[in-house]
């Protein structure tokens, strides 16, 4: 069996004292490989991107989180990103008075052992390449994280930082909704540029539209907290074309 | 004056030196000498009388006493029933030496310990250009570059610049605020020691700021500084002040007066960043009296003591004279930060700002109390106040008391507050960026600060990142 994958198991969670959300998902995602995770509204797409990232307000009550084989439903948020994990966010927040790049600085440090912080060049070389990908002006690195962003450049920020800081696996949540085709465009080019055997991805969408700019390994469809299928790229098509109703039927769900 | 207490007290000297934590550390004292406990009548004439000072200030010294003990504290505001005038010693002087030291190699080792725990020293060697360094009552370390000499620029602490320069002196002194003025101002007025003197001539700039940096290490020490800086017409300089007071188990007690006086078209700025041990009653006066087509830029930090009750002022008295006040304070545990500013508008044209930023935690509360007032004939005064205030967990409390008084048909005045609370999603956010979460919660906090911590020169922007935070440590629940 392959170690190098992000491995969910039968992962079941929801918000406590509520209903659960997951009933068991199982998903692996091998480093090397993006895969795109589909499913309807609801179907608890960006709780599971959310809980992989260790949101507190969630609570597991059984399955497991594997990142190289390591559960990693034990670790604080900040030790699973600097294990290896990132999330770009769906809803990206503000934090007014923090340049991004004294952020990415601080964020890059902290994966680092102290005393040893990443030197003025070695940073500027990695600001200047990642705003590249993203046809970015570097003057964007002077702003303040989010703050005044339109939502199309808090998503093309999220994949900025993802350049930067070359996380083993990214989980994309919802990255494409609200970009007009222009801005899905430069996000995916930011996207295909970390694509490479050391990065592994779960691309979540509602549609197949993105899937044209960054072509996923895999599709897994995600229906009332539970992977319930999965397939090659044709599957995102069909799904275009058939709706979810479709898979319901298939699975019995 | 055989009841001096010259004293050396072996009793009150402590056991080498006790470090708790960075900038919360004390020295053995070994000063010469102090008043007796209280204060009298027999204080203030033996301040004057060691001091060498010129009658006048006696007389002045004498009737502030008078005023102060009519006037009694104030009625309003923190509470400062903690404040116990008979355990305080009024002055203390640190050594033998007398007068102002030219050069870092004549101060005293155990001072200069004491600034280099504070990191002083390398701020001296980047930008110094002339420190003024306040050891408990009295100036023994002062330096101005030369250049500046030749431009005619004085800055010496104030019991100096009362000797050298008495005609100016007395013309500017006690100007802007009497001893009438308030309670502490009066006791100031009483008891003063220490401080500086700054006077820049007509159209002089002077390009790197000019600093002192103090300090207060004795027990029940109340520090009383007194500082006067004059701009005249044209001319253009920035003064800087930092105080990181050492920890004590008494209540300690400062309370400051600072007068400055920006004549036409002068633009002066005066930043102090001030971390007080958590036991200071800080109570401090500054005002500014700012004439036509002169600016005036305060800017505040008030981090640490226990209480403290700062308002930042400025008179307006000129034509398109400008006003600026920038204040920051963190309440932590068991403080109480009572900031504001007071913006007088009394001429034409004239125009202020002010933002405060405020951050509590715990039991710490913060109080934002601010006034504008824009007196009859100001026509087309403009005047704008922000106060944001950031409580980082639930139990802690700010509060805004904005004074809005206008007497004129085209003023304009805006004032607007925003209370947030340290946001959880923020800290998920910068958290799965790999951000510990204290990292996390220190960033908010300092992005929170930037607009005002951005005006600061560099070391001192760096300083008081610092201070925060240590002064957040633990507050991650």
């Amino acid at each position: 069996m392959n170690d190098a994958t992000l491995e969910i198991r039968n992962l079941h969670a929801g918000i406590p004292g509520g209903e659960p959300i997951l009933h068991g998902v199982d998903l692996t995602v091998p480093r090397g490989e993006v895969h795109a995770l589909m499913g309807p509204n609801g179907s608890g797409k960006s709780t599971l991107a959310k809980i992989i990232a260790g949101d507190a307000s969630y609570e597991v009550t059984d399955g497991e989180i594997l990142l190289e084989g390591e559960d990693v439903l034990g670790l604080e948020p900040d030790e699973r990103a600097r294990a290896g994990l990132y999330l770009a966010f769906q809803y990206p927040v503000e934090v007014p008075g923090v340049s991004i790049a004294n952020f990415l600085r601080l964020a890059l440090n902290a994966r680092r052992p102290e005393g040893d912080e990443i030197g003025v060049m070695d940073f500027y070389k990695k600001l200047q390449r990642a705003v590249k990908a993203l046809d970015w002006d570097e003057s964007i690195l002077e702003r303040n994280l989010h703050e005044g962003f339109s939502g199309g450049e808090k998503k093309r920020s999220e994949i900025l930082q993802l350049l930067v800081l070359e996380p083993k696996y990214a989980i994309l949540d919802e990255t494409d909704s609200g970009l007009d085709i222009d801005a899905l465009k430069v996000v995916a080019q930011g996207v295909n540029a970390a694509r490479g055997p050391e990065f592994g991805c779960l691309m979540i969408t509602h549609y197949q539209r993105l899937l044209n700019y960054i072509v996923p390994d895999r599709v897994h469809v995600m229906v009332d907290g539970r992977v319930v299928t999965e397939g090659e790229k044709e599957l995102a098509m069909e799904l275009d074309q058939k709706g979810y109703e479709w898979v319901r039927e298939q699975v019995g769900a | 004056m055989s009841d001096l207490t010259n004293v050396n007290p072996d009793a009150e000297k402590l056991q080498g030196m006790e470090h708790t934590k960075q900038y919360d550390f004390r020295l053995p004292e070994t000063y010469f000498y102090r008043s007796e406990k209280g204060l009298n009548k027999r204080v203030v004439e033996k301040i004057s009388y060691f001091k060498e000072e010129p009658e006048w200030m006696l007389e002045f010294r004498l009737k502030a006493l008078e005023i102060a003990e009519k006037k009694g504290p104030p009625k309003w505001g923190p509470d400062l029933s903690g404040l116990d005038f008979e355990n305080i010693y009024f002055y203390i002087r640190p050594s033998e030496r007398k007068g102002t030291a030219d050069s870092w190699d004549e101060i005293p080792e155990e001072v200069r310990e004491t600034y280099r725990r504070l990191g002083v020293p390398e701020a001296e060697q980047r930008v110094l250009a002339g420190v003024g360094a306040q050891y408990e009552s009295e100036m023994v370390y002062h330096k101005l570059k030369e250049e500046w000499e030749k431009k005619g620029v004085i800055f010496l602490d104030t019991d100096t610049g009362l000797k050298e320069h008495p005609e100016v002196f007395k013309e500017y002194f006690s100007t802007v605020i009497p001893p009438e003025d308030n309670y502490f101002a009066a006791v100031n007025s009483a008891v003063w020691s220490g401080g500086s003197f700054v006077y820049v001539p007509e159209g002089v700039e002077v390009e790197v700021p000019l600093q002192a940096y103090f300090l207060l290490n004795a027990q029940s020490i109340g520090q009383f500084e007194r500082t006067l800086i004059i701009g005249a017409p044209g001319s253009k300089f920035h003064y800087i002040e930092g105080c990181t007071a050492p920890a004590y188990n008494t209540d300690s007690f400062h309370s400051g007066v600072i007068e400055i006086i920006a004549q036409d078209n002068a633009n002066v700025r005066y930043s102090t960043i001030q971390n007080w041990s958590h036991n200071v009653y800080n109570l401090v006066t500054q005002r500014a009296l700012v004439h036509a087509g002169a600016s005036m830029g305060w800017l505040d930090g008030n981090l640490g003591s226990k209480v403290t009750m700062k308002y930042p002022s400025c008179y307006l008295v000129g034509e398109r004279a400008h006003g600026e006040v920038l204040s920051i304070a963190f309440a932590g545990d068991g403080q109480h930060q009572d900031a504001g500013s007071k913006m007088i508008h009394a001429a034409p044209h004239t125009t202020s700002s002010v933002v405060s930023k405020s951050i509590s935690k715990g039991t710490g509360r913060s109080s934002y109390r601010g006034l504008v007032q824009i007196f009859d004939g100001a026509d087309h005064a403009r005047s704008n106040v922000e106060c944001d205030a950031l409580l980082l967990d639930d139990v802690a409390r700010t509060d805004t008391y904005p004074y809005i008084e206008i007497g004129e048909k085209t003023a304009h005045v805006g004032h607007e507050a925003t209370v947030s609370k340290l946001d959880d999603e923020q800290i998920f956010y910068l958290r799965s960026r790999g951000l510990a979460a204290d990292e996390a919660m220190a960033l908010i906090v300092r992005g929170f600060l930037d607009p005002v911590a951005k005006e600061l020169p560099l070391e001192y922007a760096v300083e008081l990142n610092r201070l925060i935070e240590l002064e957040m440590e633990g507050s991650v629940g």
